[in-house]
């Protein structure tokens, strides 16, 4: 699905990723665990494409594209999704709105025609009460007065009715109560089938308890630095970075 | 990769080219340059006037001579020359069209381009159009229509023959003629406008609506709007306007009365598209306009402004909230692009008890223009329990431009509630960002936060006028699409 090779990243003229590797197959949850200010939501910016980050070096490769070689809305439109750790209000914008207009403006990248009304009511309909996102909620401005908590469930809903190929949950689970933990949860592992992939971005291992991550990588300062099955994320819990950092020997 | 950055879409937005600009070629009936009162006369005759009207036009032309041209802090323009204009020019038609039919092909294809097709307007149900193309209404629909109920609209050249009572008791009672210098030059050689007037207990039955237009070079439009609401009665008047391509700066100086008896409301939206220059601030259309209206018990009239287009525009919608428990409403949206400058805003003059003012101000500056709020709410000393409420935001698009908020407020009673909020932000990279992150593409995504910033305003137009709004607001901001 995506292969990420040595991949470097500045802002600033500051190196924040500093050769990072990483592969992730169609079917597979990976979770990304790591220090503040290792560069996590550096590398989900990076892939998304934000133009603040100057690449320096490296390749990512996103079925058979060359990713970097993108604009953001054409990877968004192949199918990279990205739910935001701190999602955006835009005032005025109505939920549905917003949802209609991506995803007519990708379906005619794809040369598809628009989504019908009807068909699009539906989907909201069917998507909204998969995540339980209250109905008003999906009527009302795109995040605007959302709580913490309902601008994090409004991104899966997002990602739910955009159905993308390869999601990128940056720090879903911070802020969320524990029912709306086990919402999010059951929404990500309803959407996955073999063809599409998720990545998780979290600071707890109690997310990974609802959604099971096939592999979980430590990213720190830039690099991913060890690699493990899901009981990684329990020792990680347990004892903190420091012996990561001692074993690669800093 | 063509990721978005604020410098390439400030270069998009100044790369935006008049998209109405063109020039109709029609025989017209023009008098020489020059202001004086023989011209004044000279007008008047060829309107066939009623005496008491050229004397109210040399009253007003007297009492210009003594004025001086206002001066503005954050307005900066070439003052117009007043012997360098025309002062009277009537597209060459002796004959005024029966039915849109009649009409030469070569207007018809001027309103094609303005995507005011009459095909498109014959099909557009509910509104009649009165479409002035320089100072002579040419065609005016639905008429027998509103006949029926007793409503008048007309052109304002035709009221002063037909319905010259009602023009004579009316006109300047709102905007006397010695109100400021563009409503004094107005009042001297206004060449046309319309006229409206509602029955009592009549709620007008469609939109009415006027497009107005310049399309003669180095012809100042001095039109005259006058919508009067009877008893109980209610209308809503619509203004759309655009204007041909000119190297010459062109002046527009209307005046726009409303008066609303007890118990009536006027609506009254404007979509104002003039030619704004080029990018470089050469040409344009200097748009000076005194429009304000009185409420009587329990009257409401709201204005609504969509501003996008003129070189230098100074404008504010007011209101006189002189009967008990009436109602003024201010919603406005105003644009500014390249080298244009925007100095509008509205007046609330509350004198009865219990009146109500609503002021929503959405500035949205791009390019190196200028943008500035100016917005008076007096509360007189009799006015008990007045209330205002008024919210200026301010967004811009690059970091060349500017915006500037000046609320006004004299409260002479101390039961008054006055509310004022303002914001000024700049247009965000991330909301951008996390709409191409959705797929959606960056010039959708400016219309749509845009559009979501002036969503309160624009709500307050009628369906189609919305939709011609939001389309306007899209050509203005997003760069040159194709
Ligand atoms: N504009 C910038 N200029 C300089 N440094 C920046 C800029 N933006 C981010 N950084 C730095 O990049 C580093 C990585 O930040 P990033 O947000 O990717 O961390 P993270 O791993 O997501 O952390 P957290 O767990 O706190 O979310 C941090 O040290 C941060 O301060
Ligand atoms: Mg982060």
């Amino acid at each position: 699905m995506i292969t990420i090779k040595n991949l470097h990243a500045s802002i600033n003229g500051k190196e924040i990723l500093k050769g990072l590797n990483l592969e992730v197959k169609a079917g597979e949850v990976h979770a990304i665990m790591g220090p503040n200010g290792a560069g996590k939501s550096t590398l989900a910016s990076v892939l998304a494409g934000r133009s603040d980050y100057e690449i320096t070096e490296g390749e990512v490769d996103f079925d058979g594209i060359d990713l970097l070689e993108m604009s953001p809305e054409d990877r968004a439109r192949e199918g990279l999704f990205l739910a935001f750790q701190y999602p955006v209000e835009i005032p005025g914008v109505s939920n549905i709105n917003f949802l209609r207009t991506a995803i007519n403006e990708i379906r005619a990248y794809k040369g598809e025609e628009p989504m019908s009304a009807k068909e699009f009511m539906a989907t909201v309909r069917e998507k909204s009460a998969l995540v339980e996102l209250d109905a008003k909620l999906a009527s009302r401005s795109v995040n605007e007065g959302f709580s913490g908590g309902e601008k994090k469930r409004n991104e899966i809903f997002q990602m739910a009715m955009l159905e993308p190929k390869l999601a990128i949950l940056d720090e879903t689970d911070s802020g969320l109560d524990i029912d709306a933990l086990r919402i999010v949860a059951k929404g990500v592992n309803t959407l996955k089938t073999d063809k599409n992939a998720t990545v998780v971005i979290t600071h707890y291992q109690r997310l990974l308890d609802h959604i099971v991550p096939d592999f979980v990588h430590v990213l720190y300062d830039g690099k991913i630095v060890k690699t493990g099955p899901k009981e990684l994320a329990l020792e990680l819990e347990e004892k903190g970075y420091d012996w990561i950092k001692e074993e690669i020997g800093q | 990769m063509s990721s978005y950055t604020e410098n390439e879409l400030a270069k998009d937005l100044e790369n935006q080219e008049y998209k109405f600009g063109f020039t109709t070629d029609i025989g017209s009936d023009t008098i020489p340059k020059g202001l004086n009162e023989d011209v004044i006369r000279l007008i008047s005759s060829k309107k066939e006037e009623p005496q008491w009207m050229l004397d109210y036009r040399l009253t007003a032309y007297r009492a210009w001579l003594t004025m001086t041209e206002p001066e503005w802090a954050h307005v900066h323009y070439t003052k117009p020359n007043f012997q360098e204009m025309a002062y009277y020019s009537a597209p060459n038609q002796t004959k005024k069209y029966e039915s849109w039919d009649d009409v030469d092909p070569e207007m018809k294809e001027t309103m094609a381009k303005l995507g005011i097709s009459l095909e498109e307007q014959k099909h557009l149900t509910g509104v009649a159009v009165d479409f002035v193309m320089d100072s002579v209404s040419v065609a005016t629909s639905f008429k027998s229509k509103l006949a029926e109920l007793g409503i008048i609209f007309c052109s304002f050249s035709e009221a002063v023959q037909d319905h010259p009572e009602l023009v004579r008791a009316n006109m300047g009672t709102v905007v006397p003629h010695t109100d400021n210098f563009y409503a004094a030059l107005n009042s001297a050689v206004f060449t046309d406008g319309s006229f409206c007037y509602i029955p009592k207990g009549v709620r007008c039955p469609m939109e009415l609506s006027t497009y107005f237009r310049i399309n003669q070079a180095e012809t100042g439009q001095f039109e005259r709007t006058l919508v009067i609401a009877d008893e109980g009665s209610y209308v809503s008047y619509l203004e759309g306007c655009t204007a041909p391509q000119r190297d010459e700066n062109q002046l527009h100086a209307a005046v726009v009365e409303l008066i609303a008896k007890d118990n009536s409301e006027i609506k009254y939206s404007t979509v104002q598209n003039w030619y704004p220059g080029d990018k470089n601030g050469k040409g344009g259309i200097f748009n000076f306009v005194t429009k304000r209206g009185i409420c009587d018990t329990n009257a409401k009239i709201s204005w609504t402004q969509v501003e996008t287009g003129s070189a230098v525009t100074w404008k504010y919608p007011s209101c006189i909230l002189k009967g008990d428990n009436s109602i003024g409403e201010f919603y406005s949206v105003a644009v500014t692009n390249n080298y244009q400058q925007a100095d509008t805003g509205t007046k609330m003059i509350h004198l009865g008890k219990g009146t109500k003012s609503t002021i929503i101000s959405k500035g949205i500056s791009a390019g190196k223009s200028q943008n500035s709020y100016r917005g008076l709410v007096q509360i007189h000393k009799n006015a008990h329990n007045a209330r205002n409420f008024s919210q200026c935001d301010s967004l811009l698009m690059t970091d060349e431009c500017g915006a500037h908020t000046f609320p006004y407020i004299e409260c002479k009673n101390s039961s008054a509630k006055i509310e004022h909020e303002a914001t000024t932000s700049k247009i965000g990279e991330d909301q951008i960002f996390y709409c191409l992150q959705r797929g959606i593409s960056e010039e959708k995504a400016i219309s749509l936060i845009v559009n979501g910033y002036c969503k309160e305003v624009l709500n307050q137009l009628p369906m189609e006028f919305a939709v011609e709004a939001q389309k306007l607001l899209t050509i203005s901001l997003e760069g040159s699409v194709g």
